[in-house]
């Protein structure tokens, strides 16, 4: 068997998985005792270009409690043409279609390699793909102008068949109707009030009776759409003219005041009308904001300009006076979008706050993106809303939608919680455990929206007592089951079961910490921290971070009792503290100097992006570059200065560059083209800025 | 009779008397004596009364001026200038026959107008028309002589008569030849009524009923029966009579007559066509206002008017010109003190309108106390540097700027220079002090907010809305008609949802913008809703021609009304400005929605105390709206096309309040109807208008303005808000004393209308009126003016409904008619037998008006008629002025068999009764026109006006005539369109042939007779108001 390091990379490579232990204590004593609990970091759609899609459906365990997916981890009866599940044990018939099985002759299930292996679901309707638009049109022309060509641009991007919406907003909100001939028609809402589903169906002549009345004979042909979400190819020129045409909102601002900025109430509908138009139906709701909601609910300042927007010494002070409030209501609409699948991304472009501390639930509950930039004007802004729309080898989009991911695990081991950009559906099941860590309760999540990035913190307990040896060779299985509706509208089921060996603490510690994963743990301790600080306050989590590293280091190091020189900690854990240091320093948990939404953004990247960004973000790399060769990585220490070289440090959010003593625009050129190669590999965010 | 000479004091008296009245058959000559005839100038003419011209003298010496009529049962000697009826006609029968005979014989010559009973088929009570002319005017009557005793002849001009419904037996004979006279008998002119359309009927017609057939009118027999039974089973009035069945002749009537016999001649009663008539033709010269105190010619009259320093008549019009000096007077009289302002009234085309006058940046010059605006009785002294105030007395400084010298009497020698300083009426520029915020306004904006609900989109009037405003477009109203106006314009259409439409010009496309919370309106746009014409035209055209097509299918029957006016109201604040909201709706609002509406159509109601609930609106919200459009300077005119209940009552209070107009076009058809609303339409949108205006109404110390009606909005005792105020619109306002008036200043009053105009200008139209003040009843009497007391009496007694029982409102004004009459025929008229009913000159007719009101569909509703209707014609009368509530309750009815270029028939009275068979005929309300075609006419005639020789085939659902290519073709539809002209809202034209269905319908507007809902017909109604004044009197 390969290394460790090498066994984690392949495991990564084939599962998205990465655990922090290896091999796992085979006692809940001896695990709580290894302060980092066995944990996952999971990347459900993890790009797999060799993946073959299977287009039949998974066999399930028959165990109601259990509906475990066939894996190759199972053992199977040819003969019998019975399989024995790996988590409950219980003894299956294979369904008829798999008569002609057996040794030579396997499903791929079966077959160790596809440990990760997707199936299409056949049955069931070809789901559209639904983007609203939801413009803010308080903006600079310069903003709006760009804004607009962005949004323009994207339509290209959609396949033909993708439903699309707009709503555009300022001081009131308006839905509009797509494809009018002749005249185009809007439903317009007051920005102060908030209104529910059915109100909203109703005004918007959405109810089943009066909407046949409404469109009288053509009502029955195009269940799918209706005139506020049509397909791209029938309104694209329509779509385009009437984004064309729009203005910035005409209500006068007078000196002082802030435009009046219905966010929430825009937000409200555009989650409404996808309620009740497509629930359960993969759908993004795309918000484009100018600034701060300044009225109705969700508002997140006045309108005055002389009172600024809450700052984090406010929040402290409790003098945010609409904070409380707009969260409530953001989190409602959080909750709302997330029971039917939709997603909401924000993409924030305004030099002041925009409430992004308020509104960070609709994206973190829904999978959606929370872009910040100062500006549509940026090519940070561009690119990254370009970049949403990137497609694989197949040419479909790498987004996911509505998925749900359920976790199996076998006896000895239960789920505690997931961290990352999801929502439980609070189902309970024998694998469950008691002890909530992050969102708990329940061994199964919903992720509305996920690329192959997407990662989640996965969190398990060992709940094997310490005085049931697991008997020799055992293995403890975990299986995923990420159900999703693929960019082509099909619906998808990916499973991955992976299984790690049980080692008893007190006889086999070496081979738990050889089996350590630093980085992985890392980002796991650092997720549960920002969790932590997210819900309690901020000192506490260092605290409570420093003990845990202190608790590790007393673990798994080597030291003379008083005597700090003679500390030593083995290769597989050395550069844990580092992370805990830059951690402890980052802007996850330090909210001096950052603005709640700052704040409120890093922590939604760090929280959903995979473990190579997360340790980017947590320990930025400072790459130098020189005439001499290929780019280096160098150490962070001002040490790395050196006048002949250009250096760039990538902090995930920004790069920032170097000059050193470059002396001519050649070498600018040739540098720039080089940071280039780099930022199309790297993710998605990145705002160049230059000293 | 001394005064005569001075004055042609012309009273009529009417004296039913049986002797006398016999008597005065032949008296026509005593009468005669009684007043010199020829020798004494108009003076009174008796009708009856033989007699004793001592009696008279008394009159005549007081009242001489004031014409009257008295109707004397006895006979008295009939008073100068009165009419007497002889109450006879009740108590009279009996003594009637042998009174009777003389008259027959009576007949020739005397002029007396005398009514006497006519025999047995004749009505009983004869009135004879006496009326002098009113005092002021005495001068005007050359014809003196023909005063006594050519009454008949006067009034008779027998050309005029058509129809000759028996007169008087008096004319009969005599008449004929001095139907030349007409002019001289001035003075009778008003009281002969009977006269003029008596005509024909020469030697005493009444008297003999075979001579009556003769009448051309055809109906003699009608008449003879008719009275006989009226008589007996006299509907309302009827039971109560026979109690007392002799009013005036007790005594007298000695004579039990058969019962059938006790008839008033209706011929012998006032005559509102005599009347106007009369009116007509003394009104030869210009009207000029500078005597205080001098009553207009009538409304119906056409005249010019000079403004020398008080305010037209077209714009003010008093009940009474001669106001008592006191409150006691006042209150002993009964008689309203009240003018109706019409403060934009449009002035025919040889007169100037108001002067615009610049005051210059201190805004006009004002007294410091009462704020009166200078005006012509601001009386300036201390050589110019100093006015006093003609209201309050208050000296104020005179400017720098507006000083200017005094010449030898007083006065400023820029005097005429300056229309502020001897006008009536006039404008002033308007300050930004006067303007709301202390900012120049806006220019003012029209928003169309049209119903395309499937009951609109159906009946075709989404369509022709639409088709329509693209013309309309072009004709909103402007001050200078060489520019364009500068009035915006907006568009919603609604269902139960709104749509809102941004048209501006920059967009290649209208926008529409659909706002469902209705809950909560707003607007849901600002820039692009309401927009210049000329630089949207496109778009609002691409609009107008996509807006009927979008809703071409929809199946969406509900609306929402509250939120439509809410949505206009936005807007206009929005845009900071004032404006006209149109709104064309169909039907109850009964989406859920703020105003929403139920149905409460309710006809068990009718005639219980909760009657009034059904003029009063169901929710309050609407009033509350009303407010804040008055406001914002929004004024609604709601254009109504409904097919069943709507609830006009509750959707007209913000018209009403904001100074707009209600139309409605019931089971509109676009066939058939377009042509009206289409017409109305226009008008409205075309008409001059003013916005967002305050009237404020200043009187000299003694009187103060106490009650308004009207369409408008009060948010203090005094300031008569209008969110939109139009040629139309007139508000009549009431007088009270709060002190004494004194005879030497008279009663002054200015009304000042602060407005913005369709220009956008700021100003303010001052309209000043002096009148004088008396001390003496009689002279009140003498220059009243009926046309405006009943139209005081009429928007009282609607405003009462809202209140009280439709019932008590009909008694109080039964009562206070009776006490006007009573008080006078107490203090002002000649003692003379209870018996007799004797009615001041000036109000002779207001027992005929009064029973008109009275029996109006909101008083007295026939069981065809809905509650939306009365609810839209009490809202209608509100701000309804002189001209209109006139010939509203007393249409006019033309006779069309003879047609003459250049001058109209001379119109007969309101009743079945005039009408021949052989005939066609015009009558026109205001609201309606019917062409009453008649069984038997000639083929001629129908040939002429349908083209059609048979009666059979004319096709009664027309509303326009053919045109044909004949004189008289040509002629009526001149006729026709004139009238249309004449009025606010397009007549449609009914063709109602005789014993048709929609005869009904037709007869419902002859006045004088019986109607079907229980309404008295003049006749008895004179009698039940003699009655009540008697019992006032004993």
């Amino acid at each position: 068997m390969a290394t460790f390091p090498e066994y984690i990379a392949q495991n990564e490579e084939r599962d998205g998985v990465r655990f922090s232990w290896n091999v796992w204590p085979s006692s809940r004593l001896e695990a709580t005792r290894m302060v980092v609990p066995v944990a996952a970091l999971f990347s459900p759609l993890r790009e797999r270009t060799d993946l073959p899609p299977i287009q039949y459906e998974p066999v399930l365990c028959s165990r109601a409690t259990c509906r475990a997916v066939l894996n190759p981890l199972c053992q199977v009866d040819y003969r019998a043409k019975l399989w024995a599940c790996n988590f409950c044990y219980q003894r299956n018939q294979f369904p008829p279609s798999y008569a002609g099985i057996s040794e030579v002759n396997q499903p791929a299930e079966l077959l160790p390699q596809f440990s990760t292996i997707e199936y299409v679901v056949q049955r069931g309707p070809q789901m559209p793909l639904v983007f609203l638009y939801v413009v803010d049109t308080c903006m600079e022309d310069e903003d709006l102008q760009a804004l607009k060509e962005s949004l323009q641009m994207s339509l290209s991007l959609l396949p033909p068949t993708a439903l699309v919406g707009l709503i555009t907003f300022g001081r009131m909100v308006q839905v509009h109707e797509l494809g009018c001939e002749g005249i185009s028609k809007s439903y317009v809402f007051r920005g102060t009030k908030d209104l529910n589903a059915k109100q909203l169906q109703e005004m918007l002549g959405l109810t089943k009776p009066a909407a046949a009345q409404g469109r009288g004979p053509q009502t029955a042909p195009q269940p799918l759409s209706n005139r506020f979400l049509q397909p791209v190819q029938k309104i694209d020129m329509n779509l385009t003219d009437l984004l064309g045409e729009l203005q910035r909102d005409p209500w006068p601002v007078t000196q002082g005041k802030r435009p009046l900025r219905s966010l929430g109430v825009a937000m409200s509908i555009a989650v409404g009308l996808l309620e009740c138009t497509f629930p359960n139906t993969g759908a993004r709701i795309m918000t484009f904001i100018g600034g701060p909601a300044t009225q109705g609910p969700g508002m997140v300042v006045g309108d005055e300009l002389k009172t600024p927007i809450r700052s984090w010494h406010d929040i402290e002070k409790d003098n945010a006076k609409f904070m409380k409030k707009a969260t409530k209501h953001y989190e409602s609409l959080a909750t709302r979008a997330s029971t039917n699948g939709h997603i909401i991304d924000i993409y924030a472009c305004a030099l002041d706050q925009t409430g992004l501390l308020e509104m960070k639930c609709c994206s973190n509950h829904t999978g959606g993106y929370m872009v910040m930039a100062d500006s549509f004007n940026t090519s940070l802004f561009k690119q990254t809303f370009q970049r949403v729309f990137t497609k694989d080898v197949q040419g479909s989009f790498k987004m996911a939608f509505a998925a749900t991911l359920e976790v199996k695990t076998s006896r000895e081991i239960k789920v505690s919680g997931a961290i990352g950009p999801c929502v439980s559906l609070s189902a309970k099941g024998p694998c469950v455990s008691e002890n909530e860590i992050g969102t708990g309760g329940t061994c199964q999540w919903k992720i509305c929206g996920l690329d192959p990035a997407t990662t989640l913190a996965l969190y398990f307990e060992v709940v094997n007592q310490h005085n049931a040896p697991i008997p020799q060779g055992g293995r403890g299985a975990i299986q995923f089951v990420t159900q999703y509706q693929h960019s082509s509208g099909q619906r998808r089921i990916r499973v991955t079961t992976t299984a790690r060996n049980w080692a008893d603490a007190q006889t086999q510690i070496q081979s738990i910490a050889a089996s350590f994963d630093q980085e992985a743990a890392a980002i796991l301790m650092a997720r549960l921290a920002v969790y932590r600080a997210e819900s309690e306050e901020g000192p506490d989590v260092l605290r409570w971070l420093d003990r845990q590293l202190i608790r590790l280091c007393q673990k798994f190091g080597d030291y003379h009792k008083d005597d700090p020189n003679s500390f030593r900690f083995s290769e597989t854990f050395s550069l844990y503290p580092q992370f805990m240091f830059h951690l402890r320093r980052s802007p996850f948990l330090q909210v001096f100097n950052n603005s709640p939404d700052e704040s409120s953004y890093y922590r939604h990247q760090f929280n959903r992006q995979d473990l190579t960004q997360a340790l980017i973000m947590i320990q930025p790399v400072l790459y130098a570059y020189s005439f001499n060769g290929p780019p280096e990585p160098v150490l962070l220490d001002s040490s790395s200065i050196l006048p002949d070289r250009i250096l760039l440090m990538d902090t995930f959010f920004q790069i920032l560059i170097y000059h050193g003593e470059v002396r001519n625009q050649a070498e600018l050129h040739l540098f720039t083209k080089q940071f280039h190669l780099k930022e199309n590999a790297s993710d998605l965010i990145y705002c160049l800025r230059c000293f | 009779a001394p005064p005569h000479s001075s004055q042609p004091p012309v009273s009529t008296a009417y004296s039913a008397a049986p002797p006398p009245s016999y008597t005065q058959a032949p008296p026509p000559v005593s009468s005669a004596p009684t007043q010199p005839p020829p020798s004494g100038p108009a003076a009174s003419q008796q009708y009856y009364g033989s007699p004793p011209p001592p009696s008279q003298q008394p009159f005549n010496s007081s009242l001489p001026p004031t014409s009257q009529q008295q109707f004397t049962s006895s006979s008295v000697p009939p008073p100068p200038s009165q009419q007497t009826l002889p109450p006879s006609s009740y108590s009279g029968p009996q003594s009637f026959p042998p009174s009777q005979p003389p008259f027959s014989s009576a007949p020739p010559p005397t002029s007396q107008p005398a009514f006497a009973p006519g025999p047995p088929p004749t009505a009983p009570g004869s009135f004879p028309p006496r009326a002098p002319p009113p005092s002021s005017q005495p001068g005007s009557y050359p014809p003196p002589t023909s005063a006594p005793s050519c009454q008949y002849p006067g009034p008779l001009p027998p050309q005029q008569q058509p129809p000759p419904s028996q007169p008087f037996p008096y004319h009969s004979g005599p008449p004929p030849p001095r139907a030349q006279m007409p002019p001289t008998s001035m003075a009778q002119s008003n009281h002969l009524p009977p006269g003029p359309q008596g005509p024909p009927g020469p030697p005493g017609p009444l008297q003999q009923p075979p001579s009556q057939p003769g009448m051309q009118t055809g109906y003699p027999p009608q008449q003879n029966g008719a009275f006989g039974q009226v008589r007996g089973p006299q509907p309302g009035y009827a039971g109560p009579y026979p109690g007392q069945p002799n009013y005036g002749a007790p005594a007298p009537a000695p004579a039990p007559a058969p019962p059938a016999q006790k008839r008033l001649d209706p011929d012998a009663i006032p005559s509102p066509i005599q009347v106007i008539e009369d009116d007509k033709a003394k009104s030869t010269e210009p009207f000029t206002t500078g005597v205080r105190g001098q009553a207009p010619p009538l409304v119906t009259t056409n005249f010019q008017v000079k403004d020398q320093g008080n305010a037209s008549p077209r714009f003010v019009r008093c009940t009474a010109y001669n106001m008592p000096c006191t409150a006691d007077m006042a209150k002993q009289s009964q008689v309203p003190l009240a003018a109706v302002v019409k403060p934009l009234a449009t002035l025919p085309p040889d007169e100037t309108p108001p002067y615009l006058v610049d005051h210059g940046e201190g805004g006009p010059i004002r007294c410091n106390r009462c704020k009166a605006y200078m005006c012509p009785y601001m009386q300036f002294i201390e050589g110019g540097r100093r006015f006093q105030c003609g209201f309050c007395s208050c000296v104020t400084e005179v400017p720098p700027h507006y000083f200017q010298h005094l010449d030898h009497t007083g006065k400023r020698v820029d005097c005429y220079d300056r229309p502020e300083l001897s006008l009536g009426s006039y404008e002033f520029l308007a300050t930004v002090d006067y303007c709301k915020n202390n900012k120049l306004p806006q220019p003012p904006a029209f928003i169309f907010l049209i119903d395309v609900s499937y009951n609109a989109v159906k009946s075709g009037m989404v369509s022709i809305v639409c088709q329509e405003l693209k013309t309309l477009m072009d004709y909103l109203p402007r001050e200078n008609p060489e520019m364009d106006s500068i009035v915006r314009v907006g568009f919603v259409t609604y269902n139960k949802v709104l749509h809102f439409y941004n048209v501006k010009s920059s967009l290649a496309q209208p926008q529409m913008l659909v706002v469902s919370d209705v809950s909560d309106m707003f607007v849901p746009l600002l820039d692009g809703f309401l927009v210049n014409v000329n630089e949207s035209r496109l778009v609002i055209e691409s609009l107008l021609d996509q807006i009927p097509e979008m809703f071409a299918d929809t199946r969406e029957t509900e609306t929402v009304f509250g939120p439509v006016i809410q949505a206009g109201l936005e807007a206009l604040k929005a845009a900071d400005c004032a404006g006209k909201l149109f709104v064309f709706h169909t039907s109850l609002p009964i989406a859920e929605a703020p105003g929403k509406l139920k149905n409460r159509e309710d006809k068990k109601l009718i005639g219980t105390d909760k009657e009034k609930s059904l003029f009063q609106p169901q929710v309050g919200f609407y009033n509350t709206l009303a407010k804040e459009c008055v406001a914002q300077g929004c004024c609604v005119d709601l254009f109504l096309f409904p097919n069943q209940y709507v609830d006009v009552a509750t959707l007209g209070v913000v018209p009403v309040s904001t100074g707009g107009s209600v139309y409605k076009y019931t089971y509109f058809q676009a066939q058939s109807d377009q042509e009206r609303f289409l017409n109305d339409l226009r008008r409205d949108v075309q008409k001059p208008v003013g916005f967002d205006a305050v009237m404020r109404v200043r009187t000299s110390t003694g009187i103060r303005a106490t009650d308004f009606f009207g369409s408008f909005f009060m948010s203090n005792t005094t300031d008569v808000e209008l969110a939109g105020l139009d040629c139309d619109k007139a508000i009549t306002v009431e007088f009270k004393h709060d002190d004494k008036l004194s005879e030497e200043t008279g009663a002054l009053m200015q009304c000042a209308v602060l407005y913005t105009s369709c220009s956008g200008q700021r100003r303010l139209r001052i309209h000043n009126m002096a009148v004088n003040c008396c001390s003496q009843l009689a002279d009140l009497y003498r220059n009243c003016e009926t046309d405006t007391i009943i139209n005081f009496f009429s928007k009282y007694a609607f405003r009462g409904v809202l209140n009280n029982p439709t019932k008590a409102v009909r008694d109080t004004l039964v009562n206070q008619c009776a006490q006007i009459l009573a008080c006078y025929r107490k203090n002002c008229a000649s003692p003379s037998s209870a018996g007799q009913l004797i009615l001041p000159e000036c109000m002779k007719l207001l027992p005929v008006y009064l029973n008109c009101v009275l029996k109006s569909d909101v008083l007295l509703p026939g069981a065809d008629v809905s509650l939306d209707d009365r609810a839209y014609l009490r809202q209608l009368i509100s701000c309804m002025d002189v001209t209109e509530t006139h010939v509203f309750f007393y249409p006019r009815l033309l006779p069309l068999m003879k047609l003459e270029s250049g001058s109209l028939p001379v119109a007969v009275r309101d009743s079945e009764e005039r009408l021949s068979k052989g005939g066609v005929y015009l009558l026109e309300t205001g609201l309606h026109l019917f062409l009453w075609v008649g069984a038997s006419v000639q083929q001629e005639l129908l040939l002429n006006i349908f083209g059609t020789p048979s009666f059979g085939q004319i096709d009664s659902s027309m509303t326009s005539l053919p045109v044909l290519d004949n004189p008289f073709s040509q002629r009526l539809r001149e006729i026709i369109d004139s009238f249309r002209a004449q009025r606010s809202r397009y007549m449609k034209l009914m063709v109602v042939k005789q014993e048709d269905r929609a005869e009904l319908i037709f007869r419902h507007f002859l006045v004088e007779d019986k109607s079907v809902s229980g309404g008295a017909s003049y006749v008895d109604f004179l009698c039940h108001m003699h009655k009540e004044i008697r019992q006032l009197l004993s």
